[in-house]
Parts: structure tokens; sequence; C-alpha cells
């Protein structure tokens, strides 16, 4: 069959919502663009943890570390099952890790800012999840079958995510003025990164809009973002704090909250490699894997022995 | 004026992040590939959930174990190498499944009975 006729087949099951599954024949660059953002998706769950674990140890409660502890091997729950995914479009689990750390393969550029206080905690719960959460529940639909029940799985289980940051800040919030202030303070510094995780403007972007046609995609930026402000500037209110944004305020014309203007150098400058802790993300991811190396050639080598074994028994 | 390319929310575009770009040569280490079965209660079939990595049988079991029932998701594991597993070819299914369209004759609705006749 010539290609404009798979193509049109192709692009007829996707207006008739009937998913895509690995074996069919998809054109090229839909498998590109799915292999890049679900790589790109697997490796921001793994590069997630990182933030996150910084507190473990320093979680204030045995509650709590507990509760840090499943939150971050979910994440690398996460990350497992999207890596999953995206090898069935025919890329190997190696080559990824590989283009993550070579700096090939990107991963969400809030991962790249540091959590400083234990508040930030609770706040990339509330804020950096929550904003996740608009995108993954967005893409339970997407076209591709692996990729939307991953994130069926997935969105499962962020709720519980977002609601021990959001709980985390609620104890902080009704604490001494000085746990307070470490809330406030924690909201300020992750109120604008969250809001730069949607990416720039729709009126940035080109017309030529494959990710929608594919159903990659559904939502633009603009309207995820909208979405999001709307819903945490509600939420906002119930821990008695601010956001850091003075132009802030409800538009009943348009049925939405208006919003600042967000910094998009600081964005950019973050995507290029130059936000505050890149660098130190990126070598830790190493460090883990070439660390962990004898551990894979020890494992495979005994798996290896065992098998010739059973085979001469 | 800078280009602008399409960029969504969870699909950064490929050029540099800043980190060192570097050639790195892939030695193929991984370790195969295993489907994840998980029958999630007495009763009830086991449902394919994904796949993961293992060394071996044992070690595919308790990653599965660990990645995909993690809330109680399971009172069964199944794992089988994903190169055991032989699949149909989608670009096939016309010939495949030709035989069943035509057996209309094969679903109950096919017979017309009198509404008086119940329990049928």
């Amino acid at each position: 069959m010539p290609t404009y006729e798979l193509e049109k087949l192709f692009q007829d099951r996707i207006e008739q919502e009937i998913k895509i599954e690995p074996k069919d024949w998809m054109p090229d660059a839909y498998r590109k663009t799915n292999l890049r953002q679900i790589s790109q998706h697997a490796h921001s769950e793994i590069v997630g943890m990182l933030p996150e674990g910084n507190w473990i140890s320093r979680a204030p409660s045995l509650k709590r570390k507990a509760i840090l502890l499943a939150k971050v091997q979910d994440e690398a729950g996460h990350g497992l099952y999207l890596y999953s995914a995206a090898e069935t479009l025919g890329q190997s689990r190696e080559q990824m890790i590989e283009d993550l750390h070579s700096g090939k393969a990107k991963y969400s550029s809030i991962f790249n800012y540091p959590t400083l206080t234990w508040a930030d905690i609770g706040a990339v719960g509330w804020l950096v999840d929550g904003a996740a959460i608009m995108n993954q529940v967005m893409l339970t639909r997407t076209s591709y079958g692996p990729y939307a029940r991953a994130m069926v799985r997935i969105c499962k289980e962020e709720s519980f995510h977002q609601r021990q940051g959001f709980e985390t800040l609620l104890i902080l919030s009704r604490g001494t003025p000085a746990q307070r202030a470490m809330c406030q303070d924690a909201i300020n510094r992750w109120w604008w990164p969250a809001l730069m995780m949607f990416g720039p403007r729709d009126s940035e972007s080109s017309n030529s809009d494959l990710s929608m046609k594919w159903k990659i995609k559904r939502k633009s930026n603009d309207e995820l973002r909208q979405q999001f402000i709307d819903m945490i500037a509600e939420q906002v209110k119930l821990l008695g704090m601010q956001l850091p944004d003075p132009a802030l305020k409800w538009n009943a014309a348009r049925n939405h909250y208006d919003f600042g203007e967000i910094n998009w150098e600081e964005f950019w400058q973050v995507v290029k490699g130059n936000g505050p802790c890149n660098k130190e993300r990126l070598e830790a991811r190493k460090k883990a894997w070439e660390e962990g190396q004898w551990v894979r050639e020890a494992a495979a080598a005994y798996a290896a022995k065992n098998k010739s074994r059973n085979k001469a028994a | 004026m800078r280009l602008i390319r399409k960029f969504f929310y969870g699909d950064i575009p490929d050029g540099t992040s800043g980190a060192e770009q570097q050639t790195t040569v892939t030695k193929k280490t991984d370790w195969p590939l295993w489907e994840v079965f998980i029958r999630s209660k007495q009763g009830l079939d086991h449902k394919h959930v994904g796949s993961l990595h293992a060394a071996d049988a044992q070690m595919a079991i308790e990653n599965a174990r660990d990645v995909y029932t993690r809330r109680m998701e399971g009172v069964s594991i199944w794992v089988v190498e994903s190169s055991q597993i032989v699949a149909s070819n989608p670009q096939e299914a016309g010939e495949l499944y030709e035989p069943a369209t035509d057996k209309v004759y094969r679903h109950p609705t096919f017979y017309d009975l009198p509404d008086e006749v119940k329990h049928m």
C-alpha cells in the first residue's frame, strides 16, 4: 500500500478515536514525536526524584519521611511505566538513558530548581505535581495506546502526591509565624516556575500543529495554564497565603483569573541548561548510573550462570 | 528574529540543553524485557499491565511487585520474556479475522423469536 494511503488510514483511525498500538503502521514523525515526548516524560519522573530525595533524611517526622519515601518510589515507578511505553516505539532503554546523560534528551525544567526548605516539599506536591496532573489527565486520552495506559496508571497515583503536598502546606500555614513565613516563601519561589511548566504562550507557536492533529495533545499550553491558575488561585485562599503576582485578579467577563507576565527569559535560560541545578541533576543521574554498572553486570552474569547450570542439569 | 518552534508542555524540541555533548558507545547490556500480567483478585484473569527489565525470572517477579502492585493491585503475577511472545500482525487483520465477519448467525440476536418466549 502506498504511503499516502497508509497515512490516510492512520488519520481516519485517529479521527475515529481508535488508539494506535505498537505494531500498527504510523508515520515516522508520529513515532518520533511520541518517542521524544514519552522519553522526556520518563526522564522528568526520574530526575524529579532528586529534589524530593533531598528531604528524605531530613523530613520533620517519621510519618512525613515514610510518606516522602512512598512518593519518591512512585516517581520511580512512573518513570518505569513511561520508559516501557517508549520502548514499544523501538528505542532501547539504554539508549534513552544515554541520551539523557549526554544532554540530547530533555526533562522538565522545573526539576532544575532547588528544594531549600521543608515547605518546598509541600509546594512541589501542590504546585508542581498539580501542574503535571493537568497535563497527565489530558494525556490519558492521547492517541498512542501504551502512553495513554501508562497515564491512567500514573494519574491514579498522582492524586495522593498533590493532596499530601497541600496538606503539608496546610499544617505549616496553621503553625508558628516562622512556619507560616516558610510556607509563603516556598509558594513565592515555586509559583512562577510552576506556570512555566506549561511552556511558551500559544501565540508564540507555529500554525502547523501535528501534535493536535494526531491527538497526541488535546489542549494548548495556555488552556492548561489558565485551568491551573484558576484552580490554584482558589486553593491558596484555604492556606491563607498569597500567590506572588500583584496582577492576579478574577475577571468576571472572561470567567477566568487574569495574571501577570511570566519571565520567559528565565524559562529559556533554564531550558538551555543555565538553571540553578541543571549540572547537579545530570551529575547525580550519571553518578547513579555509573556506580550501578557493576550491579547490572553482576546480575546479568548470575542469570547467565544459572541458565547454563539448568541446561547442564 | 528567532525562529520559534512549536513547543508543547511535556515536549521540548530537540536542541541543546546545555549539558556537555558527548558521544557514547552503546554496549548492549540492557537486561531482557519481560511482560507482566497481574491477577487483581481471585476469580479474575491475569491481565497485561506493562513490561520491565530484569536479569532473570525471579528478579522480574520482584520488580513487578515493586512497579505494578504498590497499592495492592494484585494477588498473583505472571512474567514472560517479551521475546517469547508471538503476536498477530495488525496489517493482516483483514484476512485473519475474515472467517468471523460473515457469520452473523453465531450471535443470539440473529434469531427472531416471539416476545412470549421467556428466559432465552
